[in-house]
């Protein structure tokens, strides 16, 4: 390119805009070629405040920190000890969290449960109902209770260690969802009461019930149906955390989780998963202001998901109150999903190792989101348990090196007064000082 | 016949009793004085067994049924027989919304009428109705079917897969892609075994059918606005 045009006139710099940049441009190019929205899988890609944005400030003269190989730092949890008979007890505070048959493989669900078993937690079933390996390789295993209902039955209920009942999810506060056709193999229609290969879709409400006072009825019935043994879990989307928690504990949950804005599922409009919701960050604090004021902190455990990756992450959470975290996205990825070894394939599909999202349509190269019975070869549930597992415990040694380098021989003993922020927004979502300051925004009012 | 008082004995008393009844129980029939309109009654039944309600329930009786037969001597409340798996509920008076939502087996038979969302997302239940149902019944449907004597109200159908519906009155409106179909001789044959077994007197040639058009079965960008 010249650097003048023929009257000797320098050009100016090519500009891309900021506004229409060349991200923005090729979605209006792909919508109006196609006329209809783009759907794909995962959480919110664009940057929100995470925990990123926070800092522990370790040990000091006023505090003093445990030995990392001599003393003691429990991760264990028991969640549901409200009302339930036999409370889940958890060695470590990650649980998986709800992924259904369906929208993964049957081997990707079993080593799920395989990892989970070996690091001594829990998994979920998901919008597909419970399948026999499912419940076979999970020791601790949650049932979700969603508004589809798809494979939903008494036996399976009273199979389960949990219910969780699911209100929202963070991708898609306020969305149901659509398993596409050419996902739908004979097994997951039979399951789900449909024929073969049209789409399902999920509807994005419970169909007998509406609003708190219905849903504590709701509980009532599942705790009747399962005689008051297992916990029920009330799960919602980073929408209104404050009222959500208050209104769940209200009508009886065991538990609360929260799903951030960063949680991922299965196949949503990319609009929706960019645009409804709050960040995780934003959500925690009201969350756990809600218990406080009910003065059910620690009786009603919280679990918070959407964006935990590692063991920091997870002592941030749970230094803003939470009891467990539950990961679902970041144990795909430990399984082996957007694995950059299937790159080329990636490439042949459009997109490239680590941005690959469309795991509605079922071509996933890793072989995890997919029916098709040549992809799922390439995946072994044995190894891929193993991989989880071992994530799982590496989580879990970060956290409890971050814990025990601020004194504390709980990982539930982490606190907000442990942690510091980077950013304006950071200290105001989680409540806890800017940096080299004793301020955060909103501090005053409070 | 064994009897239990929910207003003195308790709820958890009722299902625990109810539930520890085996297949091979010997006290078959139960008779429950006293509901009041209380919630769950009955609930995740799973024995070839009769409880006989006295009176109107409340939300969710009979919920997840198996097996048993469950006779509700009033109205019943939002919610009833939900995600029935097998079994029967009879209803003597009206019921409430969602009646029988996402229930895959057995039979709900009303005597009076039903409210909106009658048997919505249903997945193999029967549904008969003497009188007439609300609006968005059977609002994805999947399989199944709702047969209502009366009428139905707005939006029937709504968005539903391979369930039945057969209505003897007028039909308000039919929901997205719900349309009417064809009666055939199976359909004939499948009314006049399916009234007897719920005890009503019609004519199943006075019923008209319909299902889905099957047009939002695989995403189209053409039918964008019905979804």
């Amino acid at each position: 390119m010249k650097d003048h045009d023929a009257r000797g006139i320098p050009h100016t710099t090519p500009r891309q805009s900021a506004t229409f940049s060349q991200d923005v441009n090729s979605d209006i190019r792909r919508a109006a070629a196609t006329g209809i929205y783009d759907i794909r899988g995962g959480g919110a890609k664009r940057k929100v405040p995470h925990f990123d944005d926070l800092l522990f400030m370790g040990a000091s003269i006023s505090r003093y920190p445990l030995e990392g190989y001599r003393e003691a730092c429990n991760t264990a949890v028991t969640l549901g000890t409200r009302h339930a008979e036999n409370p889940i007890e958890l060695d470590i505070p990650i649980t998986i969290a709800g992924m259904s048959f369906g929208a993964l493989s049957g081997p990707a669900k079993e080593a799920l449960g395989r990892g989970a078993n070996a690091a001594g937690t829990s998994t979920t079933t998901g919008d597909g109902g419970m399948t026999p390996e499912e419940r076979g390789h999970s020791s601790k295993l949650v049932y979700q209770y969603l508004p589809s209902r798809y494979g939903m039955n008494p036996d399976d209920l009273r199979k389960a260690d949990a219910i969780e009942i699911v209100v929202g999810q963070g991708a898609k506060p306020g969305g149901g969802g659509m398993l596409l056709g050419q996902k739908i193999s004979d097994r997951v229609a039979e399951m789900r009461n449909l024929p073969k290969g049209i789409d399902q879709r999920s509807a994005c409400r419970h169909p007998d019930w509406t609003g708190p006072d219905d849903l504590e009825i709701k509980i009532l019935e599942l705790r009747e149906i399962t005689g008051w043994k297992v916990p029920i879990y009330v799960k919602v989307a980073g929408a209104r955390p404050y009222f959500d928690t208050t209104l769940a504990v209200k009508a009886g949950a065991d538990v609360v989780v929260l799903d951030g804005m960063q949680g991922g599922t299965a196949a949503t409009q990319d609009v929706f998963i960019e645009h409804v919701g709050q960040p995780t960050l934003a959500c925690i604090r009201p969350a756990v202001q809600a218990l406080q004021d009910l003065d059910m902190h620690r009786e009603v455990q919280l679990v918070i998901s959407g964006g935990i990756r590692s063991g920091a992450d997870v002592a941030k959470a749970m230094a803003l109150g939470a009891d467990a975290v539950a990961i679902g996205t970041a144990a795909l990825i430990a399984l082996g999903d957007n694995d950059p070894k299937w790159e080329a394939e990636y490439n042949a599909l459009g997109t490239t190792a680590g941005a690959y999202d469309d795991w509605h349509e079922g071509q996933d190269p890793a072989g995890i989101t997919t029916q098709d019975p040549e992809l799922m070869k390439r995946f072994d549930p044995i190894e891929g348990g193993r991989r989880l597992k071992n994530y799982l415990k590496v989580m879990t040694l970060e956290a409890q090196t971050i814990a025990r380098a601020c004194g504390k021989n709980d990982m539930r003993n982490l606190e907000p007064e442990d942690l510091v922020a980077l950013t304006m927004e950071a200290a105001a979502m989680a409540q806890v000082p800017l940096a080299g300051t004793s301020w955060w925004p909103g501090k005053d009012s409070m | 016949m064994q009897s239990f008082d929910l207003e003195t004995e308790g709820l958890r008393a009722l299902n625990k009793t109810l539930h520890a009844q085996a297949e091979t129980t010997n006290q078959t029939v139960w008779e429950i004085t006293n509901p009041k309109g209380s919630h769950a009654i009955a609930v995740g039944l799973d024995a070839p067994i009769e409880v006989n309600v006295k009176g109107s329930t409340g939300y969710y009786c009979a919920g997840m049924n198996k097996q048993a037969t469950v006779h509700i001597h009033g109205s019943a409340g939002p919610g009833t027989g939900e995600n029935m798996m097998s079994g029967k509920i009879i209803i003597e008076g009206d019921a409430s919304q969602y009646l029988g939502a996402t229930a895959h087996g057995g039979l709900i038979v009303v005597k009076g009428n039903a409210s909106s969302r009658c048997g919505i997302s249903m997945k193999g239940v029967n549904i008969v109705v003497q009188g007439n149902i609300g609006h968005m019944s059977a609002f994805m449907g999947q399989s199944g079917n709702l047969v209502v004597l009366g009428d139905a109200g707005d939006a029937l159908g709504d968005s539903c897969y391979e369930a039945r519906f057969f209505v003897r009155g007028a039909v308000k409106s039919l929901g997205a892609d719900c349309e009417k179909k064809e009666m055939r001789p199976e359909h004939i044959e499948f009314l006049k075994d399916i009234l007897a077994e719920a005890g009503m007197e019609a004519k199943p040639e006075e019923f008209t059918r319909y299902g889905s058009a099957r047009n939002l079965y695989n995403f189209d960008v053409d039918n964008a606005g019905a979804y």
